[in-house]
């Protein structure tokens, strides 16, 4: 479980927020410019709240005078532009986060997720060799190949057009079926999207949630 | 026309060499510390990196007689701990050519790093790697076009490096003695040949130093380019 209280001054208003997450689709939603991502780039470790604390499966990411670094929080971030490594193979993307000594133990893990995302044939391919769909999968390969405990995702399907967009939202969907055990925090400001995803939905503006309520699928 | 003696050209290879690798790794270590920080008197700092480039080199050269002279604050020191003189020595050449060619190396590495993507780095820490791991896969692999167009021209000052190295190094032949120095003293002495001779020389390493260099940039630009339109 992610629990979340998070406190920090930004240039134009005040963030503060308290929220929790399950093993769900959980989707901030709101205008752009209303504290969505800072709340993401607190979570991963990128940036640090004033105050407050985050739990995540019961260990102290943030609080009491701590601060776990990016490296060892054990989460997974899809950045909005997905943030592929230009220079490196779709496969040397995938396995970037693995570490040597682990790579016999992961192969089963991440030979499942290319399956389950289509992306097999891509593996000798780069980046700019791609489409945007393709990429935002391999985006999601690669950071769940860590195997985190939570997945962050900052507008994930803005960079579609409106088909791939539509079957990347089915695709996240299922992904989060098998991965049941890792909540997926998602960042959107497009509301169909965010009640199409969302087992939970916050709803933000000027760096407060000003509404919640639950997706009844 | 061409000399017996070709120590001008091994000295000025060894002196752009050892000089070019030093000015690599400390320029590439201050570009890349300071790429992403911002702090107080940082743009002070940067403009005592880069005062070599607009200060005459003579002015360079007596800042570092006074520092590494016999008498000077650092020249002392050594001489008296390490019995290493670096007046009229070919190490006060490499020391002039450090200073000379340090301010391009940091400028091309600075802006090469502050062209990688923050979000990139980000991305790999995220993924558990560390700040040196992020470093060597992501930062350097990235910005090597930027690095390597400030090692070509560090390399090509270093070569070229007159004023500075004669205060610091003086002339003393065989020893000191590296192409743009052999060039002034053969003209001063009437040696027309010798010069144009050494003129040839360095007008073909540094111009073809550039041209490999500018081919090189379009090339990497044309297929930055296609990869952009992709």
């Amino acid at each position: 479980m992610l629990d979340v209280q998070i406190h920090k001054k930004l240039s134009h208003f005040e963030l503060d927020v308290n929220f929790t997450a399950h093993h769900e689709i959980v989707v901030l939603f709101g205008p752009s410019g209303s504290g969505k991502t800072t709340i993401l780039n607190c979570l991963a470790g990128l940036e640090q709240p004033d105050n407050g604390s985050i739990h995540l499966e019961g260990s102290l990411l943030f609080g009491e005078g701590k601060s776990v670094p990016v490296q060892k929080r054990k989460v997974g971030y899809l950045f909005q532009d997905y943030a592929l490594f230009p220079h490196m193979s779709v496969e040397k993307n995938i396995w970037y986060g693995v570490l040597k000594k682990d790579r016999p133990n992961k192969r089963e893990v991440i030979e499942q997720l290319l399956d389950v995302l289509g992306i097999q044939h891509l593996l000798r391919k780069y980046p700019h060799q791609i489409s945007g769909g393709e990429k935002q999968r391999v985006a999601l390969a690669r950071a769940l190949a860590t195997e985190p405990s939570l997945l962050l995702l900052d507008e994930p399907l803005s960079a579609l057009d409106e088909e791939t967009r539509l079957q990347c939202q089915d695709e996240l969907l299922r992904l989060h079926e098998l991965w049941k055990g890792v909540p997926f925090l998602i960042v959107t400001h497009d509301r169909k999207e965010a009640e199409k995803l969302g087992d939970r939905i916050l709803h933000m503006n000027y760096g407060k949630l000003i509404d919640e309520w639950k997706n009844e699928r | 026309m061409a000399p017996s003696d070709y120590t001008p050209l091994i000295l000025s290879l060894k002196v752009a060499a050892i000089s070019t690798t030093i000015v690599f790794v400390t320029g590439i270590f201050f570009a890349h510390l300071f790429a992403r920080k911002q702090f107080f008197g940082k743009s002070l700092i940067e403009s005592f990196f880069l005062l070599p480039l607009v200060l005459p080199p003579t002015v360079v050269g007596f800042g570092l007689l006074l520092l590494f002279g016999k008498n000077g604050w650092l020249g002392k020191w050594l001489l008296e701990w390490f019995d290493v003189q670096i007046v009229f020595s070919w190490i006060g050449a490499v020391i002039a050519s450090i200073v000379v060619s340090f301010p391009l190396m940091y400028q091309s590495a600075a802006a090469a790093f502050e062209n990688v993507d923050g979000r990139l780095e980000n991305a790999a820490r995220t993924m558990g790697a560390s700040n040196w791991r992020v470093f060597w896969t992501i930062a350097f692999p990235l910005a090597w076009p930027g690095l390597l167009a400030g090692l070509v021209l560090s390399f090509a000052r270093g070569l070229g490096e007159f004023g500075a190295t004669l205060m610091l190094a003086g002339y003393i032949p065989g020893k000191t003695d590296t192409i743009p120095m052999a060039i002034y003293f053969a003209v001063e002495s009437g040696h027309m040949e010798k010069a144009t001779f050494w003129v040839i020389i360095i007008v073909a390493l540094g111009f073809s130093t550039i041209t490999w260099l500018n081919w090189w940039s379009k090339r990497n630009m044309r297929r930055f380019a296609n990869e952009k339109g992709r």
